[in-house]
């Protein structure tokens, strides 16, 4: 830091999507959830009510992120992480089991997952070690010093098991990569969710029978190069191990709620009564929007209650429904708004960590952005994860909060006022 | 590019959402139906379907309350069900059947327990139903029928089924719809337009209250009562003296148009198509191939006429100039052409009253050839004959207002030129000498014969037929069942064919069945027919056929009566005419001696024949 005094300067468009995504969110909440049984806006046993509770508490979180001095995030980066690794074991001895998954902590009343601090924690500690400088991404030891610090919190929660939130951790590809990853990681990637994908909607044999085949084209195209026939077996095993694999958890360590879900974006069950019963109705939902929305509290299977977890996972649905496609349109474009925002001021961080930090931020809120949406609207399958700030649930709310304004709180000490 | 590759991939999928959301939302977007919305339950309310009155107002049809128990399973707590049972009169084992099917068709939605309650079960069980959590009574209305014939004039309702749904949205699945007879012709007017409520749903199918304070709903509107052109007293009688017989009656009022009668047997109850033993009774009368009891004789026969169209022969022959009715013809038994000869049993010479009377054979097929000779070719006489027969209504549907129906057949020349293979051979006009007298090609319904029967009676045009008197509110009937259809043949031309029906009675053939006390002009058929059996053609006894009206300068009815395999003319169909027209203008029955003779009399012997097996003899 240079020497004269420091004005810290926040990025108010930030703070001001934010808060309308918070409000909106709030507003969508109040409709999903409104029952005979409730007294006004401010009826705390109502799910809006603790909603309101969760935004209250979520601006003294806000004040007391902003409040601390930014370096104590770089610094302390490594002992939040290590809290937070705790606070995810401890589930296994405290955790109080939802739906046969073991994410919370229960404190009479209400409940915390520390899964959604997790990403936070995860995302200061990946960006110190990437920062540090004897770091270098290009670096296989590097790499792999990466992908522990990714890996240990991915572990712990595939064993709750939560694959929704391990979805999420992809997401640190993209800082990774704008740090010096190779490209061909970020290739990897499609190609791995391609395999993957295709495993899982046409069979394992069918898959190796293509890569197989796909693999001996290309060296008959290449011949005269004389290729390196080695590398073109090792490609195509691995490709096929791989694919073995994913059927191998897909069928031993996936529950069977979380298969059908798949199978359900893989067009597998068509049956609209059944387990595709979430996406069908959230489509009609939508679809009953048409330009403008039928008008807050107006729709119909919202009012129902045709959509299954309306309040959490599928509020945008509520938002298609009530608002239209004008009033989707606006939410869509707040949240790349944001998004790119973040990304545009990550840039201009004066340090590493900071641009790390606010790539991660990024690259997490445009995983949950792009997988929830994509559900809510039936272009993926059924991974439930909520939309940032949207989304009823104090924990997901909460987590949000302090991964965006820490990221608010670096990029100010990086206003500089001579 | 490792700053752009996170850029691009969020507007990429700002992109996709927003294609996405235009899909569903705009370009995808099913019409806000309210009827497809899952959220908003559609509920009906039926209206009274209207009643039908005859002609003298005597109702023939109204409504019954029914009441259906319905079962909604997941509501169910566990009960008596020894009791429960008693009170419904069913077994244990058929009621566990029958939750167990409820179940498995919805646990939400109700489900059919037990169909159409009477009033007397109802009520007994009506005062114990809040014991049973999960059931109800749900009230329908049916149809309840003051009279056990007409069936073929009123017909009968129907669920509907997917082929009317797709074509008509108005029908939901369910919904019952006129599916014959007048309860078809006049759905919308009897139906009524039914009610509509939109409720607010929960995802469990649960009500919560009217959608939007109710300002979709609509009242229904009750149907329209009918009054019909038939004579219950008449039809009634009709059908009486029909049983045992095979065929049907038709009478018209001339001067209106109005059916009065219209009867084909066998027939069957009405109420034999409501309530609980609807689908058993429906299933057994459908089956019934041979009697064919849903078949409406005397709207989709199609049969030969035989005499009784020698009275066309005659007019058309006057029209076309062919004759005048004074012209003598000689008769020796039999019409001669080439070597073969078309008999007759009658013998001597025979103007056109006398040969209607006598029905000659040699009289009609000497006007039919003249007239086909007056013209060139016997390809434009068949082609003028046919324009003028068409115009009594024949070869072609009548147009009346019941929804069933046959052409009948008055061939065209091209139909001759086809099967003797014109040019390469010609045909003159005596390869269709048996036209001349209703037998060859000709074909008509029982109807037809009816309607020319009365175009005669008003010397020269009829009313297209028709069965509806009013409907009852609007107090109207469509325009066209006002308009007078004139034949081609000229009013003057009609005397002498008068004259030759009323002498039928006086000396003819049906000397012997005359009414007294009023003048009848009548007309008797025999007409052979022919059935396969094993494939091989075989002669049955005639049909027994004869139209009349009555009274001769005032004509009040015009009849057609067709008796399958009844012999001759005057046998059964002349006496069935005869009592007909009596009971009609006079409202008794003098001729007891004719009346016992036909309701004792069966054909159930004749029609027997064709299915025994055995060898049979005809015509005795």
């Amino acid at each position: 830091m240079t020497s004269g005094k420091t004005y810290v300067r926040f990025d108010w468009l930030i703070i001001f999507i934010y808060i309308a995504l918070v409000a909106m969110g709030w507003i969508n909440i109040y409709s999903a959830s409104l029952s005979d049984a409730a007294k006004g806006y401010f009826d705390f046993t109502q799910i809006y009510g603790k909603q309101m509770i969760w935004i209250g508490l979520s601006i003294i979180l806000i004040i007391f992120v902003l409040a601390i001095e930014s370096k104590f995030y770089e610094r302390f980066a490594s002992v939040i992480y290590i809290v937070s690794l705790i606070s995810l074991i401890g589930l296994f001895v405290f955790g109080r089991t939802i739906a046969g998954t073991t994410a919370w902590y229960d404190f009479g009343g209400f409940s915390i997952q520390p899964s959604e601090f997790a990403k936070a924690a995860t995302a200061l500690a990946l960006s110190k070690y990437v920062s540090d400088i004897q770091t270098n991404m290009q670096d296989l030891k590097n790499q792999i010093g990466a992908l522990i610090i990714l890996a240990l919190p991915v572990i712990l929660i595939i064993m709750q098991p939560d694959p929704g939130s391990v979805l999420i951790y992809a997401a640190f590809v993209f800082p990774l990569y704008r740090e010096g990853l190779h490209g061909v990681y970020l290739l990897l990637a499609l190609f791995a969710i391609v395999l993957f994908v295709s495993t899982l909607a046409f069979g394992t044999i069918w898959v190796a029978l293509a890569v197989l085949i796909i693999a001996g084209v290309i060296y008959f195209k290449n011949r005269r190069k004389k290729p390196n026939i080695i590398k073109y077996i090792l490609v195509a095993i691995a490709s096929i191990a791989f694919a073995f694999s994913v059927s191998y958890i897909f069928n031993n360590v996936f529950k069977q709620h979380h298969r059908d879900r798949f199978n359900i974006l893989l067009g597998k069950e068509v049956d609209a009564r059944g387990i595709g019963y979430n996406t069908h109705q959230s489509e009609i939902a939508i679809s009953n929007g048409s330009w403008l929305g039928k008008g807050w509290t107006q729709g119909t299977q919202t009012k129902g209650n045709f959509v299954p977890e309306q309040h959490t996972d599928y509020i945008f649905s509520t938002v298609g429904e009530e608002w239209g496609f004008l009033g989707s349109m606006v939410v869509i474009l707040l949240f790349v708004g944001l998004i790119m925002r973040i990304i545009y001021r990550a840039e201009k961080q004066k340090n590493q960590f900071g641009r790390v930090y606010g790539y991660s931020v990024a690259a997490i809120l445009f995983f949950h952005f792009f997988v929830n949406i994509g559900m809510v609207t039936g272009i993926f399958p059924t991974v439930g994860i909520p939309l940032p700030f949207f989304s009823y649930g104090g924990s997901a709310l909460w987590g949000f909060t302090i991964l965006l304004f820490i990221f608010v709180k670096l990029d100010g000490a990086n206003y500089h006022y001579a | 590019m490792r700053k752009i590759v996170l850029i691009a991939l969020v507007l990429m999928s700002g992109v996709l959402f927003a294609a996405r959301l235009f899909y569903l939302q705009i370009y995808d977007a099913s019409p806000d139906s309210l009827t497809r919305n899952s959220a908003i339950k559609v509920m009906y309310d039926y209206p009274q379907r209207g009643y039908m009155f005859d002609r003298n107002d005597k109702l023939l049809v109204s409504n019954q309350p029914s009441y259906d128990v319905m079962v909604i399973p997941k509501d169910v707590k566990p009960l008596d069900t020894l009791e429960f049972c008693g009170l419904l009169k069913i077994t244990k084992e058929d009621f566990k059947e029958i939750l167990r099917k409820a179940r498995v068709y919805s646990p939400r939605l109700p489900s059919v327990v037990l169909p159409q309650l009477n009033k007397a079960d109802y009520a007994s069980l009506s005062e114990k139903m809040y014991k049973y959590e999960g059931f109800y009574i749900q009230r329908r209305s049916l149809r309840e029928y003051q009279v056990d014939h007409s069936a073929n004039v009123m017909g009968y309702i129907a669920e509907v089924n997917n082929a009317i749904i797709e074509k008509n949205p108005y029908y939901q699945m369910g919904e019952l719809i006129g599916t014959a007879g007048v309860e078809k012709e006049y759905e919308e007017v009897l139906r009524g337009v039914k009610g509509v409520k939109y409720i607010q749903k929960d995802r469990f199918n649960r009500d919560i209250g009217p959608y939007k304070d109710g300002i979709y709903d609509t009242l229904p509107e009750r149907g329209l009562d009918v009054q019909l052109t038939i004579d219950a007293t008449l039809q009634k009688y009709g059908q009486e003296l029909m049983i045992h017989k095979r065929g049907g009656i038709v009478a018209i009022e001339p001067q209106t148009g109005e059916i009065l009668a219209l009867i084909t047997a066998p027939s069957y109850d009405p109420s034999l198509l409501v309530g609980r033993n609807r689908s058993k009774n429906f299933t057994k009368l459908w089956y019934d191939t041979i009697a064919k009891p849903l078949y409406d004789r005397v709207l989709m026969g199609e049969y030969p006429p035989g005499s009784p169209f020698k009275a066309l022969t005659a007019l058309v022959g006057l029209h076309e100039h062919a004759i005048e009715a004074n012209d003598v013809i000689g008769c020796s038994g039999g019409f001669h052409f080439g070597r073969r000869v078309l008999r007759c049993h009658h013998s001597g010479p025979v103007s056109m009253v006398a040969g209607i009377a006598k029905s000659c054979n040699t009289y009609f097929c000497t006007v039919y050839k003249r007239m086909m000779d007056t013209y060139p070719t016997p390809q434009e006489g068949i082609e003028a004959w046919r324009k003028d027969l068409m115009s009594f209504g024949l070869g072609d549907f009548l147009g009346y207002d019941l929804p069933s129906g046959k052409r009948g057949n008055i061939p065209t020349a091209s139909y001759y030129n086809k099967i003797h293979k014109f040019p390469e051979h010609k045909w003159s006009s005596l390869a269709t000498i048996s036209n001349a007298i209703g037998q060859g090609e000709v074909l008509l319904t029982p109807i037809q014969m009816a309607n020319f029967t009365a175009a005669i009676a008003n010397r020269g045009y009829y009313y297209t037929p028709h069965i509806i008197k009013n409907i009852i509110g609007p107090d109207t009937i469509p325009q066209k069942f006002k308009v007078k259809n004139h034949t081609t043949v000229e009013p003057e031309y009609f005397e002498p064919v008068v004259e030759g029906m009323f002498q039928v009675y006086e000396q003819g053939t049906a000397a012997y069945i005359k009414v007294p006390g009023i003048e009848v002009c009548g007309k008797t058929g025999t007409a052979e027919n022919y059935t396969k059996i094993d494939g091989k053609r075989v002669q049955l006894t005639d049909h027994s056929i004869f139209v009349a009206f009555a009274p001769k300068d005032d004509p009040k009815i015009a009849i057609a009566v067709f008796v399958e395999n009844g012999y001759w003319g005057s046998r059964w169909a002349g006496r069935i005419a005869g009592l007909m027209i009596e009971k009609y203008l006079k409202g008794e029955i003098t001729r007891t001696d004719m009346e016992k003779f036909v309701l004792e009399g069966s054909l159930e012997d004749e029609y027997a024949k064709p299915y025994s097996g055995q060898p049979f003899s005809i015509n005795r």
